[in-house]
């Protein structure tokens, strides 16, 4: 599981059955100093993020585990927000 | 399996319900010597650890599951120990022991 920030969203109409009403977001993994870190990736969001959000989420076969439907092809999913990250010397947001 | 430094705690008020009552710390990967590779993780704790320990993880999804006992859940990563020391080339690179 990693930290990433939304950066947008995809709207796609035509899918593959079972994706119906899942939404798409692009998502920027982050490094643990909260930087840009690797390639952005297209994930299924199962909570309401939206662009700007600091978000966790999951790759590879537990991404289709976190949809309404698990047997779907997604290799990567939206789990939850991140209020924020406390660490020991400093807090961000 | 890897170990890793816990860097920081994540606080996820709204999240998927199979992680509510979890706790989520943010962890820097470690190479062998204990120098980060520069690769981030989020994940469960299961071994109570805390900020700056170093912790055995668990990147797999079965894995995991097995841990938290729940079939079907999302999840991938979970810290399954706290590292009480390292031995390396017969020498010992990491000690938390007092």
């Amino acid at each position: 599981m990693y930290l990433a920030r939304v950066i947008g969203r995809v709207v796609a109409t035509r899918r593959t059955p079972g994706l119906e009403g899942v939404a798409l977001q692009w998502i920027q993994p982050l490094d643990a100093s909260g930087a840009p870190s690797g390639r952005a990736l297209v994930a299924c969001a199962v909570i309401s993020s939206g662009p700007g959000d600091l978000v966790h989420y999951v790759d590879g076969r537990e991404g289709a585990l976190a949809c309404p439907r698990p047997f779907v092809p997604v290799d990567a999913a939206i789990l939850g927000f991140v209020e924020e990250v406390a660490r020991a010397e400093r807090e961000e947001r | 399996m890897f170990l890793a430094q816990v860097v920081g705690t994540v606080v996820s008020p709204v999240q998927h319900p199979v992680l509510d009552g979890e706790s989520l710390l943010l962890l820097a990967v470690l190479k062998p010597d204990g120098s980060p590779t520069g690769t981030t993780r989020v994940a469960i704790d299961r071994a109570r650890a805390g900020v700056g320990e170093r912790v055995l993880v668990v990147d797999e999804g079965n894995a995991a599951r097995q841990v938290l006992g729940r079939d079907g859940a999302p999840v991938k990563t979970v810290i399954v120990g706290i590292v009480d020391y390292v031995e390396l080339d017969g020498r010992l690179a990491y000690d938390a022991r007092h």
